[in-house]
């Protein structure tokens, strides 16, 4: 399959800026928005968060979220109506995150087919570990998206066999537990992903708990890329309709310190 | 595809941080469950702790009144902390303590399995942490209160619906968080694997001791075996040991609430698809885009949108019927049951006591009906009266 997801690496010193929000939060034309403000602020590639009733590796910003957006009526086909209003204006790269319940109903195939039809190039799904995956990846594979692997802290001995089957990008998870704004990341992601390199040479992204510049520029000074979600959905949980320019200020102030990193 | 599957039903679909501790918790449980020490000392908690065996009872006065088959009860409401609960529990806790865990958390809806695993946490020397939905915590006030007499802290679930499914979010959240000294004792046959094995395994006692029992006091396999059915722990429980005998009729009663034609009840089979939640792959309450739906039962123990994966795969293969019973059946049987043979049930217990009033008759006296009373009702008084529209203080 084709890897929809190289050049979001491909930026000058080789680091991404990812961000998630979580769609139809708080309403589609604000997710429309917000997603078209998030690329003019320089963002790598976005996370578009398909809200799901029972979010269980979230922590309470991103649950709100969820709950808000289900509240407001979004569902599957109001997340792909966003895209396509999205690909109206932009190719920023986008991938989804979600749970595997609702693409499980939705149906593999064609849940797939509409990712490739509308240009979604990865997928995340955190309750698919590595033993689950083939009924996911071989649909996903065959429309050219790519089931994103997760290694988290725990990983240890499971790193070699998840990293060597690794498309698009590996989501490194820097802490124990759930999403959510960290003081501090206490994790050797240095190692982490040192031993993911001896591996694979697909990039690697680390999340969970980063919310300052300074978080990010280490995080990805460490791997390939940083992931924020908790830190942009506050801002909306925070502002509402009216997140925009802070959505623009708070992306661009995060990407600028991972372009600020030298090799 | 991974381990664990009864038939297309069960899997492992749970967060990549917890899948090397449910790797260890299997090879712990494989290596702990064919050792003769491990078994000694928990069939001595079971027995000179909880009480087992317990006890096959003949109603008599039950089996004239409903006339067709001899009516037995499955006595889990005998043992110590009041339900089948604790069956699995001591067996979990205790296989904890070996893999070096010091701290248990559980979630629970009617509370009974909080109580139980507060209660092994106490006699173990264990840390322990319950989860349990707001609401619950509101209409089982006083098994909150057991949980903290018993030293373990409660903590009140708000988020989504405030019930069982929310609870055992927070818990499975809470291990995610913490897995290094702590153990998830889940409280029924779902999950991922190896959860509903090693549950299943841990309730079989119920069905290995009523299968003796009802040879010594037939001479012959009962017709059919009835229980209530949430997440499944008692039936499968009950159903396990009879599973081969092919004559013998496996009767699982699920909370239809208000009704199966209403949007509030908990009938997962009658009404679910399937779906893939909380670890497992097996039939949920869902909408059309497979958000999980918001449940009701006046019995909090069986308010869940999901069914463990070997209730869904026998379902599948026609080897148990499930059947819903609504919470107005429930409330009867519940005082149906008190006034007949002086044995207030749990009100989940009392879904399966209304199966039998309805079927006994079906069957001939020389025909035999297992019930499983899988709780006693003292914890559902209050809300019963309140359910009758009398004003009790508790």
């Amino acid at each position: 399959m084709i890897n929809k997801l190289a050049k979001v690496f491909e930026t000058p010193n080789k680091k991404a800026f990812i961000g998630f929000l979580t769609a139809g939060d708080p309403d589609a034309d604000s997710t429309v928005n917000y997603i078209l403000e998030m690329d003019r602020a320089g963002v790598d590639l976005i996370e578009i968060g398909i809200p799901f009733s029972d979010p269980t590796a979230e922590g309470v910003v991103i649950q709100e979220a969820n709950i808000r957006s289900l509240k407001n009526g979004m569902t599957t086909d109001g997340v792909f109506e966003i895209v396509k209003r999205v690909r109206e204006k932009s190719r920023i790269p986008l991938a989804f995150m979600t749970y595997v319940n609702p693409v499980f109903h939705y149906g593999y195939d064609r849940f797939f087919a509409k990712c490739e039809e509308l240009d979604v190039g990865a997928i995340i799904i955190p309750d698919v570990p590595f033993e689950e995956k083939a009924e996911v990846e071989e649909p996903a594979n065959a429309h050219n998206v790519a089931l994103v692997s997760m290694i988290s802290p725990t990983s240890e001995s499971r790193i070699q066999a998840i990293a060597s089957e690794a498309k698009g990008f590996i989501y490194v998870v820097s802490s124990m537990g759930v999403t959510g704004v960290r003081s501090e990341i206490k994790t050797d992601l240095a190692s982490m992903v040192e031993s993911i390199r001896k591996v694979t040479d697909v990039p690697c992204a680390i999340g969970f708990g980063i919310s300052t510049p300074e978080q990010a520029k280490k995080m990805a000074g460490v791997s390939d890329g940083a992931i924020v979600g908790s830190a942009i959905v506050r801002i909306i949980a925070e502002h509402g309709k009216d997140a925009g320019p802070y959505l623009y200020d708070y992306v661009k102030s995060m990407k600028d310190a991972v372009c600020s990193i030298r090799n | 595809m991974s381990e664990g599957r009864y038939g297309i039903h069960g899997g492992q679909y749970i967060s990549e941080t917890l899948m090397n501790e449910l790797i260890r918790l299997e090879e712990a449980y494989e290596h702990y469950k064919k050792d003769p020490e491990f078994n000694a000392e928990l069939n001595k908690l079971l027995n000179e702790y909880a009480g087992r065996p317990s006890l096959l009872y003949y109603a008599e006065k039950m089996t004239k009144d409903l006339g067709g088959a001899k009516i037995y009860l499955k006595r889990e409401d005998l043992n110590h902390t009041g339900s089948h609960k604790i069956n699995n529990v001591l067996g979990q806790a205790l296989l904890a303590k070996k893999m070096g865990k010091t701290r248990l958390i559980a979630e629970t809806g009617a509370g009974q399995h909080g109580v139980a695993t507060a209660t092994a946490a106490a006699l173990l020397g264990m840390e322990c942490e319950i989860f349990m939905g707001r609401e619950d915590t509101e209409r089982q006030a006083l098994n909150v209160y057991r949980m903290e007499l018993l030293g373990a802290k409660v903590n009140a679930v708000t988020t989504g619906t405030m019930t069982l499914k929310d609870a055992v979010n927070d818990a499975m959240r809470e291990w995610s968080n913490r897995v290094d000294d702590t153990h998830y004792c889940l409280g029924s046959v779902m999950g991922p694997h190896p959860f509903p094995m090693i549950v299943r395994d841990f309730q079989s006692v119920i069905s290995r001791e009523a299968k003796e029992q009802i040879l010594k006091a037939e001479g012959k396999l009962p017709a059919a075996v009835v229980a209530c059915v949430g997440g499944g722990s008692n039936s499968i429980g009950m159903f396990y040991n009879f599973i081969e005998d092919k004559e013998v009729e496996l009767i699982g009663c699920e909370a239809a609430g208000k009704g199966i034609d209403t949007d509030q009840h908990a009938a997962t089979i009658a009404k679910g698809s399937i779906g893939i939640f909380h670890g497992m792959k097996s039939y949920f309450c869902q909408n059309e885009y497979g958000q999980i739906a918001p449940v009701y039962s006046i019995s909090a123990g069986l308010d869940y949108p999901g069914i463990g994966p070997e209730h869904a795969y026998l379902h599948d293969i026609g080897r148990a019927k499930y059947v819903p019973v609504t919470d107005d059946e429930a409330v009867d049987a519940f005082e149906y049951l008190s006034k007949m043979e002086g044995i207030i049930p749990a009100i989940e217990s009392a879904h399966a006591v209304a199966q039998v009033r309805k079927i006994a008759k079906n069957y001939s006296p020389d025909q035999s009906i297992i019930v499983c009373v899988s709780g006693r009702g003292d914890k559902d008084v209050a809300a019963i009266a309140r359910y009758r529209g009398v004003d009790i203080h508790d």
